[in-house]
């Protein structure tokens, strides 16, 4: 659409014609109050609030409603227009139950900052209010009537965005009331949407509500921990006698890649920190042989003598690592290179949802093809493999959505099953349940519906999921490079499960990859690293054989439940000494000699990988008595160990001793590289062996792809970072793909974290009795 | 069945049928039916639009729209099907009109349905009934199936190898339906809610299509104007407000019926002459002359020709045509509250300013009316109406302020009259109660 000018209170304004006049102040910084105006939900006309006065036009005009056209004249404040809209409000007021002084949107209610402004203080009316009872329509949804002001907003977020529809309007007039369309409760995906919009407090959060007032809260900005898309989450925390809680999740300034989006889990499975279950203290196996509580000092010196030990007495290759999907990237970077340089082993693995290393393997000297959810967010056509992103990647399943409704983005599906996307899906492509080894071919043959349109598409994103693997990625992703005379045109995107699922693989939580998907054996890797071990070391599953097998010495577990992961019988590691850093005590960790308490995503800093290679920063929000990072856990062991940490983590003055290379680069002459990259970027050094920035300054110097925007990563944006960097050569496929076991996770669950979240337990049983009752019907 | 009323001034036109037996097909044949469509079949469509508006024919169901204008938005051209929509979901308290012409001459309508098709290229065509007239239903129905059974309706009309459908539908009642894009919700099975406009529907309407809705009397006009001629039946009315109009005269009048009169009919002698006057001898009070959303007259405001341009030029609207006389004994007071409830139970609820400015004039006027009101009440109420007005999303809330408004200001005094605790000057043996509900 050409621009149009037209004048505003004075000013001249431009846009595209046909905007709409609330959009085009709103970006020019005029605010036009309204309430049931919402971006990207369809137009309502409803709350009367955003009237504005345009010249020529007899009556006031609804600023939602009009579009810009050329030479326009508009008012949106004079004595006239302030009246109407302090006229509308004194109506609402009317029937509003004025409880603000215990309402949960006291303070964040649009409706008191609009009657502030517009000051109706008087009541004209001497009846009394309707009122009804309030409404629990799920455990995470109360519904308090009287003061719902009837903007619709919940319906069309539940229809429209969700595409859900759980929502609807009852009755008429006066009457008229939200329900839930499938009788008193709600039939949905519990995310939450529908408190989020709502621009007072009529419908309530179950785990929020009657909490706290919004300004006794802190409000920190950080990532979800439970899914792979990385949704930002504002956590609000408050303090407690042994920390800091967290009371709400949202997603408050709507920034991100997510916007107003959170699902069910980030929005209320939040509450695992505070669990009963969770561990605060060390546990040390005593004599006995029992876990019993431990000082941090005690509890580290067994787990260091014992690691020494063995790595001195029989070798690196006696100890093996397993990592975690959850744990962020410093701390995955970091627990990589203390186990091949402080334990001198390759034996580190985590427990593999997706196959990133094939990905990366496949798009080897191809730079540019990975697809952030930026582009997913706005691309014109999606090839979806393998997967339910409603279930596992909510946020993709949003955006895909919202692409389709809003800018008619083409969705095609194949998928061995049916999934609810196919009601935006142009085609779909039935597979067998063991068919994606075909899924090329059928494109390449372009004979069915979906593959015929998706041949017509100039470009196109593929998205896949963890059925796809090994040699099926490499053909998907080579027949995605061949298909079109544009080569340019095609990006791909592999799907992990969990928050950091993405920074475990990039950060080389391999066994024979180094971060960045360096293979170990590639001439001059990582050539800092003192005495890195030249051969690939075990998997996990080959760990977990060698341990059963009586012969592996020790195993470190950091985030990670193997145990429960494939059938394992406990035995299995008897003769293995099993440190576990964990939140609680896992199946896993209940074996161990040693457990030591770990921080939760929630409670530490650092940065995240989503699935996409968006990276984001993480900011401690809540704190716990008692337990630690595991970066710092780490750091405290290798210190414990005996070892000189100042390799491990580049901190302090520079020049000194700040990597491991230090004594063969002065030996060859050249500098500190550490101190040389910091100061040409104007840096500093960390002062903090606990820091994990000083980690971070390492990885974006030498992990391939990290080299990203820092300024941006650090105002809270999503920075994409891509594993095929333009030197990384093709290896030999490894096996890896055995080693893959998806989670299969659904809207209320969330891998091991996610038993500990009482709210979405409650959800998830909650819908389990909705489906009972809806097939009894 | 209502009893037929007939004065000598009458011109029949839409009614000329009533009372004999038209709604049988073969009666409503003899007395000239389906004349008026074959002969638009000989012509093209720009001929049929061209007559209509050459005719004056303003929209019947109150807002006095040009037909023919309406007719010619519609684009030539159309991806999507073409509708004509029949609006009988006639539901403003005082007018009875409809309700007629379905009774007695359901096959106007049809022919009329079937004109407007060929003039803008539709194939289908829906006529919606009010909920309540569930037993017009079924007349209407027996005729469209008796016009399907002859070969008017279906895939080749009169042998011209033209294709048009007819589907009737009855509403749930809700008076908010009587919105032209409401009732194109509550037909597509959703909510009757009205839509944002534009888009209008002669551009997207019915499902997305292209719509010519208009009211059932404005249809049912159709074929006598095509078969009259244009000119004639301009030449009935007055100007620019051609031919003649189905008034509804109730109230407190001697002989209340339909009368089929021109337009610019004098009012005055509407009441007096062709309705026999006040009942009982009594004196007027006041005349809401277009149904109750219009503003009320008082007997010196009535002496006007009964044209969409004269009355509004008195400060009301012609509206539906409902005149609703009122007589002496009445408590305005209680006639308003009677008003604004019907309103307030019949808003959708979709916009603040009629969901909650209906309920709260029907409340502090309740209370008002039982001798609770307070001096500052009347402002109040009328500050209410008057914010109203002009803000809600459709015309229901102007149908709700505007009497709301004309009362206040035109009877204060009898607002006055029912502060202090003092019972209604007009409570008296004899007289029901109103109850609000």
């Amino acid at each position: 659409m050409p621009d149009v000018t037209f004048t505003v209170d004075g000013k001249k304004l431009t846009a595209p014609a046909g905007t709409l006049l609330i959009d085009a102040c709103r970006k020019a910084g005029i605010e036009i109050p309204a309430f049931c105006y919402y971006p990207g939900l369809s137009l309502q006309a409803a709350c009367r609030m955003c009237v504005v006065r345009q010249e020529k036009v007899p009556k006031l005009q609804t600023a939602c409603t009009t579009t810009v056209a050329e030479g326009q004249v508009f008012v949106t404040e004079s004595p006239e227009i302030a009246q109407a809209r302090k006229a509308t409000i004194e109506l609402l007021l009317g029937n509003h139950p004025l409880d603000c002084p215990v309402c949960d949107a006291g303070g964040e209610c649009e409706l008191q900052d609009m009657n502030f402004k517009y000051g109706a203080g008087e009541s004209l009316y001497a009846e009394a209010k309707h009122h009804r009872d309030e409404q629990q329509w799920s455990p995470a949804v109360f519904y308090d009537r009287p003061r719902c002001i009837l903007c619709y907003r919940c319906t069309r977020m539940c229809g429209e965005g969700m595409d859900v529809w759980a929502l609807g309007v009852n009755n008429r007039g006066a009457d008229s009331v939200i329900v839930p369309n499938d009788g008193q409760q709600l039939d949905c995906e519990q995310c939450g949407m529908c408190i989020d919009v709502c621009p007072v407090g009529a419908l309530t959060s179950g785990s929020y509500r009657y909490k706290t007032r919004p300004w006794e809260m802190n409000h920190v900005s950080t990532v979800c921990t439970h899914c792979a898309d990385g949704c930002k989450v504002t956590l609000g925390v408050r303090s407690t006698t042994d920390g800091a809680e967290i009371i709400r999740a949202d997603n408050r300034d709507k920034s991100g890649i997510n916007g107003d989006f959170l699902c069910a889990k980030g929005r209320f499975g939040f509450d695992f920190v505070e669990s009963a279950d969770r561990l605060t203290k060390p546990l040390v196996r005593n004599s006995a042989g029992k876990l019993e509580p431990a000082t941090w000092e005690h509890a580290l010196s067994v787990a260091a003598k014992k690691l020494k030990e063995i790595r001195d007495s029989r070798g690196g290759a006696a100890i093996g690592v397993i990592g975690s999907n959850r744990t962020t990237n410093e701390e995955n970077y970091l627990l990589q290179k203390f186990s091949r340089t402080v334990l001198a082993t390759n034996n580190i693995d985590h427990e593999r949802t997706t196959d990133y290393a094939s990905f990366a393997r496949a798009l080897a000297g191809h730079p540019g093809k990975t697809a952030s959810l930026r582009d997913i967010a706005s691309a014109c056509a999606i090839l979806l493999v393998g997967t339910n992103p409603t279930d596992e990647h909510p946020l993709l399943a949003w955006l895909l959505r919202t692409d389709v409704r809003l800018n008619r983005a083409r969705l095609y599906i194949a998928n061995h099953a049916p999934i609810k996307l196919e009601r935006q899906a142009r085609a779909m492509q039935g597979l067998p349940p063991n068919g994606y080894k075909d899924l090329t071919t059928i494109l390449d043959r372009g004979e069915t519906d979906l593959a015929k349109a998706v041949k017509a598409e100039e470009s196109l994103i593929v998205i896949f999921g963890s059925e796809i693997r090994g040699t099926a990625i490499h053909n998907l992703v080579t027949w995605g490079l061949n298909r079109g005379p544009n080569p340019d045109s095609v990006r791909f995107a592999c799907l992990g499960d969990h928050s950091n699922s993405r920074g475990a693989a990039d950060m080389g939580l391999f066994p024979d990859l180094l971060p960045g998907y360096v293979p170990i054996t590639e001439p001059g890797a990582f050539v800092e690293y003192a005495d890195l071990p030249p051969a690939a070391g075990k998997t996990l599953s080959q760990m977990l054989d060698v341990a059963t097998a009586g012969e592996l010495g020790a195993l470190l577990v950091v985030g990670a439940n193997p145990v429960s992961r494939a059938p394992l019988n406990p035995a299995a590691l008897k003769n293995t000494f099993l440190i576990v850093q964990d939140l609680f005590l896992t199946e896993t960790a209940t074996l161990a000699e040693v457990v030591l308490p770990a921080a939760s995503l929630y409670e530490k800093s650092g940065t995240v990988t989503n699935t996409f290679g968006d990276v984001q920063i993480v900011r401690k929000a809540a704190d716990r008595a008692g337990v630690k990072p595991d970066f710092e856990i780490l750091v405290r062991l290798a210190e414990a160990m005996g070892g000189p940490i100042k390799g491990l983590v580049p901190f302090g003055r520079a020049g000194t001793t700040a990597d491991l290379g230090q004594s063969r680069g002065a030996q060859s002459g050249e500098a500190d590289r550490h101190a040389v990259w910091l100061e040409a970027n104007g840096l500093e050094p960390r002062l903090s062996p606990f820091d994990p920035f000083a980690l971070f300054d390492e990885i974006e110097r030498l992990v391939p792809g990290y080299a990203i925007d820092r300024i941006n990563l650090i105002a809270g944006n999503d920075v994409h970072s891509e594993p095929a960097s333009p030197g990384l050569v093709p290896v030999t496929a490894l096996a890896g793909e055995d080693f893959i076991v998806p989670a299969h996770d659904t809207l209320f669950t969330s891998g091991t974290l996610g038993r500990y979240s009482a709210a979405l337990k409650q959800l998830e049983e909650h819908q389990a009795k909705e489906l009972a009752k809806s097939a009894a019907d | 069945m209502p009893r037929l009323v007939s004065h000598p001034d009458e011109v029949k036109i839409v009614s000329r049928r009533f009372g004999m037996g038209a709604e049988k097909i073969d009666r409503y044949l003899e007395l000239g039916g389906y004349e008026a469509v074959m002969k638009c079949l000989a012509q093209d469509s720009d001929w049929i639009i061209n007559e209509m508006k050459a005719s004056n024919l303003r929209g019947r169901g109150g807002a006095g729209f040009s037909a023919g204008m309406k007719w010619s938005f519609v684009p030539r051209q159309s991806a999507k099907p073409k509708y004509i929509l029949v609006n009988g979901d006639e539901s403003e308290p005082g007018t009875c009109k409809d309700h007629l012409i379905f009774l007695h001459d359901p096959h106007s309508v049809i022919e009329g349905t079937i004109i407007a098709g060929l003039a803008v290229g539709a194939k289908m065509g829906f006529i919606y009934l009010r909920g309540e007239y569930r037993y017009l239903l079924e007349i209407t129905e027996r005729a469209v199936a008796d016009a399907y059974q002859r070969g008017f309706l279906g895939k080749n009309i009169f042998g011209s190898g033209k294709e048009f459908e007819i589907i009737t539908q009855t509403g749930a009642g809700a008076y908010e339906v009587g919105e032209e894009s409401a009732l194109m919700e509550s037909l597509e099975g959703k909510r009757g809610v009205p839509r944002i406009k534009p888009p209008f529907p002669a551009v997207v309407g019915l499902y997305g299509g292209p719509t010519v809705i208009n009211n059932a009397e404005t249809i049912a006009t159709v074929p006598h104007v095509i078969n009259m001629g244009a000119a004639a039946y301009a030449a009935v009315g007055t100007p620019r407000n051609g031919g003649t109009r189905l008034f509804s005269i109730s109230g407190h009048v001697e002989r209340p019926g339909v009368y089929e009169l021109p337009m610019g009919y004098n009012l005055k002698k509407m009441i007096y002459e062709v309705a026999g006057g006040i009942r009982g001898g009594r004196n007027l009070k006041a005349v809401v002359p277009g149904g109750s959303s219009t503003p009320v007259l008082l007997p010196q405001e009535i002496d006007i020709g009964m044209d969409f341009d004269q009355v509004g030029k008195a400060g009301s609207m012609l509206g539906s045509g409902g005149v609703v006389v009122i007589d002496d004994q009445t408590c305005i007071v209680e006639f308003a509250l009677r008003t604004i409830s019907f309103y307030a139970h019949e808003s959708c609820g979709w916009c603040i300013p009629c969901r909650e400015g209906t309920d709260w004039l029907k409340k502090s006027l309740t209370r008002f009316h039982a001798g609770f009101g307070a001096p500052s009440d009347i402002d109040n109420m009328q500050y209410l109406a008057e914010n109203m007005l002009g803000r809600t999303f459709c015309p229901l809330g102007d149908a709700a302020a505007m009497p709301t408004i004309a009362f206040i200001k035109k009877f204060r005094k009898e607002f006055e009259d029912h502060l202090n605790g003092k019972p209604c000057p007009f409570a008296r043996e004899g007289v029901l109660q109103l109850t609000v509900v």
